[in-house]
């Protein structure tokens, strides 16, 4: 038996070892019926956060080597780049950031995962990039959205996150947030339209190229920094005073 | 040169594959039972185990991805299946890892057309009969629609049983189904009860295929059938190319788009590379005792349905 099964052909993507856990090597045409499927899949239905996430691995090529670079040429982001924390609930000490003052970072973002009742550990780990520095940059941009979100005081619905999506992009280059940010406001009706035509848009925009880069910022040892001030010296503009 | 050369070679790739083998043969000694998992090794405990979580994962999205992955063709093969079959009112079949029900259902509505049938056959060969007489085997229709026949899903995943069950009752059978969660490999069946046993796209599946087989053997009647419906190996060099590239490019990709869940969708291409082609298959079932076995190739071997009796 066994030897009539060794005569047929084995085959997987060829040469391709797992470079780090979680890791699913493939093949250039895998990657690009990925990309095509996940697009699909995430505009049919926008909840598919893991195709989101499958079609920034596979369309980040481009974007993530240069943001690594960016992060290499920073002190602040070298430092994160060599540390690799993780956000995650395990690794947050939530009591102590609970009792931190309004208005500082660690607060404010406790007080977004719990209002949008979210929790980082929903974050999908790379799967997909077959680089293992890349998918550490890909797997901060993802830990590190949700602070975007209480930076830039962002709900977690379809209009917030279109704004979140239009900063990213422009920050990151990552053709998955461009994507989203293109296609997202499909979704939105003609009153949250005009809203974010005519104020969000054009404040994430000047934000995004004003600011520094988002990923430099080492969040875990600012917990205690107000939000104002950490706006102020990354970059991004004071929000509109319009209901999201 | 080569010529000459050839021979030599050939005898060290001998001594070597001997070699080999003498060295299997030791570890084996030692360690448990060695199978395989796809194209990994493993134990025979760890692959029951993954292959469980492997279904545990899939059950909700099982039709969905069938559709997409065969693009829909799987529905005919079960169809031929059933037809196969070709089951007369009162048949008992076993359906073995009939997870979310697709043969159940087939052969249900299968009987209850041939019971239509024999009923409107039988009032056309007595049209001397009274109305009060004709009204009476309305009533006999109604209530035994399906002439006694009836199906047993056996699967040893509860969450594919459960996913059958609710198809069940969103599909509206109810008569002549039973559920039942049980191991291939031991069925938790008395001997010669069942006339018709099928297994579709579930004996790949199964760790020890010979248990599976002495199993079937068992639980059936004297004069039973056994069908097998299994993908197979395909022989044409050109088509046999197109389907490795679909299976292997396409199918991991399918499982991620759809059920979020590449994995099992490798593994289950893998286990199909790994199952014993239409004559060793064949050969085992004969090995069974099961006599008169024949496969019947579809789609030139993408799937092959094998039968055998006991007698």
């Amino acid at each position: 038996l066994a030897a009539g099964r060794k005569r047929m052909r084995l085959r997987r993507p060829v040469g391709r070892v797992p470079l780090y856990p979680g890791h699913i090597p493939t093949s250039p045409l895998q990657k690009a019926l990925l990309a095509a499927g996940s697009a699909c899949a995430a505009l049919w239905d926008p909840y598919r956060h893991d195709m989101v996430a499958v079609l920034g691995e596979t369309t980040g090529c481009l974007a993530l080597p240069t943001l690594r670079d960016r992060m290499r040429n920073d002190p602040e982001g070298y430092r994160i780049f060599q540390e690799r924390p993780r956000i995650r609930l395990s690794t947050l000490d939530m009591a102590w950031l609970r009792g931190l003052p309004d208005g500082a970072l660690g607060r404010e973002y406790i007080r977004f995962l719990e209002d949008n009742k979210v929790s980082p550990d929903t974050r999908m780990p790379a799967k997909f990039v077959d680089d293992e520095e890349l998918a550490y940059v890909i797997q901060r941009y993802r830990e590190v959205h949700d602070l975007m979100h209480t930076l830039l005081g962002m709900p977690t619905n379809m209009l917030g996150e279109v704004v979140v999506k239009w900063f990213e992009a422009i920050q990151t280059g990552l053709p998955m947030c461009v994507l989203g940010a293109a296609f997202g406001p499909v979704r939105l009706n003609a009153r949250k339209l005009q809203v974010l035509a005519t104020e969000l848009l054009p404040w994430a925009v000047r934000s995004g190229r004003n600011a520094s880069c988002v990923l430099n910022v080492y969040y875990e040892q600012r917990w205690e920094q107000s939000v104002e001030s950490l706006r102020e010296e990354i970059g991004i503009f004071p929000p509109p005073a319009v209901r999201v | 040169m080569a010529a000459g050369l050839r021979p030599g070679r050939a005898l060290l790739s001998r001594r070597r594959g001997a070699l080999c083998a003498l060295l299997r043969a030791a570890r084996g000694l030692a360690a448990r039972p060695e199978t395989h998992f796809g194209f990994q090794n493993v134990t025979e405990a760890e692959r029951r185990e993954k292959i469980y979580q492997v279904f545990e994962n899939v059950a909700e999205k099982y039709d969905v991805m069938n559709d997409s992955m065969s693009l829909g063709i799987h529905r005919v093969w079960k169809d031929i299946l059933v037809h196969k079959m070709n089951p007369s009112p009162g048949t008992l079949l076993v359906d073995v890892a009939g997870g979310t029900g697709d043969i159940a259902f087939r052969f249900l509505n299968y009987v209850r057309s041939v019971r239509e049938r024999q009923l409107q056959q039988k009032l056309r060969n007595h049209q001397n009969l009274s109305w009060q007489e004709i009204s009476k085997s309305y009533q006999e229709e109604k209530s035994n629609p399906l002439g006694d026949s009836q199906v047993v899903v056996c699967d040893i995943n509860k969450e594919m049983l459960k996913a059958g069950m609710q198809k069940a009752q969103h599909l509206g059978y109810s008569e002549g189904l039973s559920w039942v969660l049980g191991n291939a490999e031991e069925l938790p069946f008395d001997d010669d009860k069942f006339d018709v046993y099928t297994i579709a796209f579930g004996i790949r599946n199964v760790t020890r295929i010979d248990l599976a087989l002495q199993e079937a053997y068992r639980v059936l009647k004297p004069g039973g059938r056994f069908l097998c419906l299994e993908f197979s190996h395909v022989s044409n060099p050109l088509l046999s190319r197109l389907y490795d590239l679909y299976s292997f490019q396409v199918i991991p990709v399918l499982g991620e788009v759809i059920a979020g869940d590449w994995k099992s969708y490798q593994y289950l291409v893998e286990s199909i590379r790994r199952f014993p082609p239409q004559e060793e298959l064949k050969a085992m079932i004969e090995d069974a005792g099961f006599l008169k076995v024949d496969y019947q190739n579809l789609n030139s071997g993408i799937v092959a349905i094998h039968s055998g009796f006991k007698l």
